[in-house]
């Protein structure tokens, strides 16, 4: 008789997911380029919309986060696609791992895509926007991005579990994702601003420290709700 | 039904125990014990046979040969690497089968296994789903005469899900299953 499987560790899932999740975007490369389209296109009007050659301080940083806010809801909306196209729920479902790891995946996969885009967006935003060099101030950037690439692909994480299989999801994601992104964004805004300015000050730990406890929050929220939300 | 008895779906009424489970209380009890074959192939149609199979394989924590050990049963190997969007029917059938398989599960939900294959395949996958020790199948089927040829007991839905016969196989007849229909 067979025996009951033995169930494999949450770190192992993960792994598991997030390298099929990784071979799917790569087969069918639809995301990372809709995102990366959106959030350059928004960044081009951004760019004649405020009429004015270059971009520091308050401006600069808007200007950076706004395209990846509208780029990070594309990529909430399409976090469980392949899973609602193929029951890939159900499939996992079916086996042994522990069903909060598929949550857990999702956010690392969305973390790991919001990065891969900042790998093309920051340089073009240095280049088509920003006033001040941007190469000096690199470090403090992409630390501030990493927090609100971790914060935003959490919360994604957890609203896309709450709306999977919702029809009017692409309503949900946003009506849930925008507000309660605004305090990790004012939290980015406050760290970025004064490092994009010209003569760049140095970066206030006290945002990106707000940044990371936002995160950890929200970390424990999904940790909580993450196995209800994929078996329910 | 197969859901239900899956642990995929919630039920809204009454009692409900697999493998000595209660659902839905302790579904996660039921995980990796059940192989579904259901209307959906549950595999990803933009990987290929074999990728589909190791995901699950990791899933399960199977060893590796496996998969190749279940391909080879379901005489997919010559197919393993093509995607599963591009296979037909009967193939598809064939790689949804043996994903169900991969962990030999002790129970099987299998929902016209043996819909859209041919002849050959038909008799190739009846073997691998066939009744052997520790194993149990459910069968959902709309060609009475067959299943009850492999049947110890039988379940008869109506319309709106309605239970029109519980009890054993023995003695009954395609006929008095066709008649509870009408």
């Amino acid at each position: 008789m067979s025996q009951a499987p033995k169930p494999i560790s949450a770190r192992r899932a993960v792994l598991t997911i997030l390298r099929k999740d990784l071979l799917l975007e790569r087969r069918s490369f639809e995301l990372l380029p809709a995102m990366g389209l959106l959030a350059l296109g928004t960044m081009i009007v951004l760019r004649f919309a405020l009429d004015q050659e270059t971009v520091s301080g308050d401006l600069a940083a808007g200007s950076l986060l706004v395209p990846l806010l509208f780029a990070s809801l594309l990529g909430v909306s399409r976090l469980f696609g392949s899973e609602e196209r193929d029951a890939g729920v159900q499939q996992y479902l079916l086996s042994p791992a522990p069903a909060g790891a598929l949550l857990a995946a999702k956010v690392a996969g969305l973390a790991l895509v919001l990065a891969a885009l900042e790998v093309v967006l920051v340089p073009v935003f240095g280049l088509l926007l920003l006033g001040p060099d941007l190469l000096p101030v690199l470090p403090e950037i992409v630390l501030v991005l990493v927090l609100l690439d971790l914060t935003l692909a959490t919360l994604g994480g957890i609203v896309a579990g709450i709306a999977i299989g919702a029809r009017s999801r692409e309503l949900i994601v946003p009506i849930l994702v925008v507000p309660l992104a605004i305090p990790a964004l004012i939290a980015a805004q406050a760290a970025l601003a004064p490092v994009l300015e010209p003569g760049a000050e140095a970066l206030a730990w006290r945002w990106p420290g707000v940044l990371a406890i936002y995160a950890v929050v929200l970390a424990l929220v999904g940790s909580v709700v993450g196995e209800y939300l994929v078996e329910d | 039904m197969l859901a239900l008895l899956a642990g995929l779906r919630t039920h809204h009424g009454g009692e409900l125990s697999v493998l000595g489970h209660a659902l839905p209380a302790e579904r996660w009890a039921l995980r990796g014990q059940v192989g579904l074959v259901s209307h959906q192939p549950l595999l990803y149609r933009d990987l290929t046979i074999r990728e589909n199979l190791d995901y699950h394989a990791r899933l399960h924590g199977l060893p590796d040969g496996r998969v190749d050990e279940l391909l080879a049963q379901a005489r997919l190997q010559e197919r393993a690497d093509q995607h599963v969007g591009a296979l037909s029917r009967g193939l598809t059938q064939r790689a949804a089968v043996a994903r169900a398989l991969l962990s030999d599960p002790p129970l099987l939900l299998l929902d016209e296994p043996l819909a859209n294959l041919d002849p050959v395949a038909s008799e190739l996958v009846g073997a691998l789903i066939a009744p052997r020790d520790g194993r149990t199948r459910v069968i959902a089927s709309h060609d009475p005469a067959a299943a009850l040829e492999e049947a110890d007991g039988v379940i008869v839905l109506g319309a709106a899900a309605t239970i029109k016969y519980v009890g054993p196989s023995a003695g009954m007849t395609a006929a008095d299953v066709e008649a509870l229909y009408r």
